[in-house]
């Protein structure tokens, strides 16, 4: 959001006025960044592409050696997956541009479709993940820089990297198996409980983002059945990126401890825990920003093994179920689709950190 | 600074990679490379161990007494049960350790051949070739790695396969998303490298492009990689139980993996076995805990800030680089490049 209110201002004034200021102006930064778009999701829908066509036709795949050949080849060539493979290359791509991902084999729905079904549940679940990341990784990390090298920030960083070590499938089926199964006081797996599901799937303009819908319903009870029911997902997957934010926070906070004005401020006599508080501690959060970025792609793979592990009904979860189907028209439109996705917010996070750091623009 | 120098026994053997690291570490980071070597080697030995070690084979069944059963609980014939299958978890856990290794090795080996190689290209001519790389690998990169796994797995062995072909499946989807690593700090490091005055001496002698490129360029330029190396091999572990996990592991008969086991013990788990699930699972974080550990404390080690000063012992890594470039200076950026 901040991007389109704070753009149009430094564009303004970016073309000739002052443009020679060093380090580039924003509006030309956002420009080349946006063209770099085009070629990265390109070379990926290529990939994908020629990846899954490597080795034969998605038909075949699916169905061969249970139908008899001639059926088979018929329905090949209903497809058309027997039309020369530049042929079929250009028209998928031409498809991508009208937004046409292709229509899965299984059920026979538009991937497009599948997505926006889908998403909202992805969406939701990486959003649960970011704020465990967030209210885990980051105030720990400060913690873990303040007591460098002593024993706290030994457990922490240890403890970071036990979060990173940990698959999170299982550490999603050891909460499981303490929290659902042992102690008995969360849900087991899915994203509410039937009866919910029901009357959340009823309601007028349901947005699929199963709090947004509950709140709208206003009846305690079924928000807490949400709630209760991303608890154990929303920390399986949030602990991994919590880790990885522990420790950006933690060496980003030690470097700029050591920094020259952190020095004069000290021997200005500023105590150290304001030092670490009010100096050290906001410069060093810049760098989250592209990590979060970067975690984008990670929370994209997390989410496929965490929706895998709780049954949560979202596109990793699908993904997997057209894995086991061997529908792979359906596996290379996600995964083309996902690839646009990561190219669109790591151009976006770069936009704000630009925004945030001038020393970004080059 | 002139402790490594002096010190009669700082000789040829502590220059090695890991053992100079590990005389300069002190204190915690000391503690974490130690822990992380040792967790590693175990995993190597039981690895190269597992037909003695396991006391029975990966898909085996039945036993002198008949079948072992599915799902039975750790007894003394079967110290950490049986799985739903009808396995032995322990026997499967030694022979996983096995797959895992191979499939690092294939992986790392695999990678930093191409990475490597694109990257002194790249690096050292430049041009339209190098942009062009630096792009697609940028593309590659910022892909959600697993995801790419999950293509290349079905391209390479149509999701299910024996134990080579599940290896190599698992080995070179991984190498894929490993490429762009050694081929950005390849680069780096080889466009760093390629203006020192060495270099234009070499090209003033007559040394032809392929000889500087080997014999001068290269072999400065893989300081950084051991770290990476590590750092990737846990990587490649995640990734291969990750695709286990989605059920395009290798079949339990043609190898034991521990991806495999964990998704097949999703429902024990919901019934409250937890034999099934909890020891492979442990498997796989203590393998990655102690990869990661030993990748991490390198990584500190190499970054002079985030070291921790020994008394004195200020190594002097002198590889025949220009000594006005210190070697830290390099390594922060790429480093941070790596771990990104």
């Amino acid at each position: 959001m901040t991007t389109t209110s704070e753009a149009p201002t430094t564009r303004a004034g970016a073309p000739r006025a002052w443009a020679k200021k060093p380090g580039g102006s924003l509006g030309r930064y956002i420009a080349v960044r946006a063209l770099l778009i085009i070629p990265t999701v390109f070379i990926l829908v290529t990939t994908v592409f020629v990846l899954m066509r490597a080795t034969g036709d998605p038909i075949t795949a699916a169905q061969g050696g249970r139908l008899p050949a001639d059926q088979l080849a018929e329905r090949i060539h209903e497809a058309g997956y027997d039309r020369p493979i530049l042929v079929q290359y250009l028209d998928y791509l031409g498809g991508i541009l009208t937004g046409d991902f292709g229509t899965t084999l299984s059920d026979r729905r538009p991937v497009t479709e599948v997505i926006v079904t889908f998403g909202a549940a992805t969406l939701e679940l990486a959003f649960y993940a970011l704020i465990v990341a967030f209210l885990v990784g980051i105030p720990l990390g400060r913690l873990a820089a303040f007591h460098r090298d002593r024993w706290p920030d030994a457990v922490f960083r240890v403890g970071a990297i036990l979060a990173y070590a940990t698959p999170v499938f299982f550490a999603g089926l050891l909460l499981k198996l303490v929290f659902s199964v042992w102690l008995d006081v969360l849900p087991v797996a899915g994203r509410a409980s039937t009866r919910t599901e029901l009357t959340l799937s009823r309601q007028d303009g349901a947005t699929g983002i199963y709090l947004i819908d509950a709140l709208k319903t206003g009846d305690p009870a079924i928000i807490g059945d949400v709630l209760a029911h991303a608890v154990l997902p929303a920390l399986a997957l949030g602990m991994l990126t919590a880790g990885v934010f522990l420790r950006v926070v933690r060496t980003n906070v030690i470097s700029t401890f050591g920094a020259g004005y952190v020095d004069a401020a000290r021997s200005r006599g500023v105590p150290e825990r304001r030092l670490l508080r009010k100096h050290a501690y906001r410069p060093a959060l810049i760098p989250i920003v592209t990590v979060v970025g970067l975690q984008i792609a990670l929370l994209l793979a997390g989410a496929v093994l965490t929706e895998s592990t709780f049954e949560w009904k979202g596109l990793g979860f699908q993904l997997a179920q057209y894995l086991q189907a061997r529908d792979f028209v359906a596996v290379q439109g996600i995964v083309a689709v996902l690839a646009v996705i990561v190219a669109l917010t790591n151009f976006i996070v770069d936009i704000i950190a630009a925004l945030i750091d001038p020393r970004v623009r080059y | 600074m002139a402790a490594t120098a002096s010190s009669p026994r700082a000789s040829r053997w502590t220059r090695l990679p890991v053992i100079a690291q590990l005389r300069q570490s002190v204190g915690l980071q000391r503690g974490m490379l130690v822990t992380g070597l040792v967790l590693t080697a175990i995993f190597v030995l039981t690895a190269i161990l597992a037909p003695v070690l396991a006391p029975y084979g990966f898909s085996q069944l039945r036993g002198p007494d008949g079948a072992f059963g599915a799902q039975q609980p750790p007894s003394a014939e079967h110290w950490l049960g049986t799985t739903q299958g009808g396995y032995d978890v322990l026997s499967r856990l030694i022979w996983g350790s096995r797959t895992a290794l191979l499939v690092i090795i294939v992986a790392v080996v695999a990678s930093i051949l191409v990475g490597v190689t694109l990257g002194l290209i790249s690096g050292y001519f430049g041009g339209w070739l190098d942009r062009t790389l630096v792009v697609i690998a940028d593309a590659i990169y910022a892909f959600p790695s697993l995801l790419l796994a999950i293509v290349l797995a079905i391209v390479i062995s149509g999701g299910q396969s024996s134990m080579w072909g599940g290896i190599l499946a698992a080995a070179l989807s991984i190498t894929v998303i490993f490429i762009p690593q050694y081929l950005r700090v390849t680069r780096a490091e080889v466009i760093r490298i390629k203006s020192e005055a060495f270099v234009e001496s070499a090209r003033v002698i007559g040394a032809g492009h392929a000889r500087i490129m080997t014999r001068h360029v290269l072999r400065n330029s893989t300081r950084t990689l051991p770290l990476i190396l590590t750092l990737n091999a846990s990587e490649a572990i995640l990734t291969l139980a990750g695709l286990g996990f989605l059920g395009f592991g290798i079949e339990p008969t043609a190898a034991a993996e521990w991806g495999y086991d964990l998704n097949k013990a999703v429902s024990d788990v919901t019934s409250g076995i937890w034999w099934t699930s909890v020891f492979p699972g442990t498997a796989i974080v203590l393998v990655v805990l102690g990869l990661t550990l030993v990748g991490e404390s390198l990584n500190d080690l190499a970054d002079p800030r985030l070291r921790k000063r020994a008394a004195g012992a200020e190594p002097v890594e002198d590889l025949g680089v220009d000594p006005a470039v210190p070697g830290a200076a390099a390594t922060p950026e790429t480093t941070k490049e790596a771990a990104r």
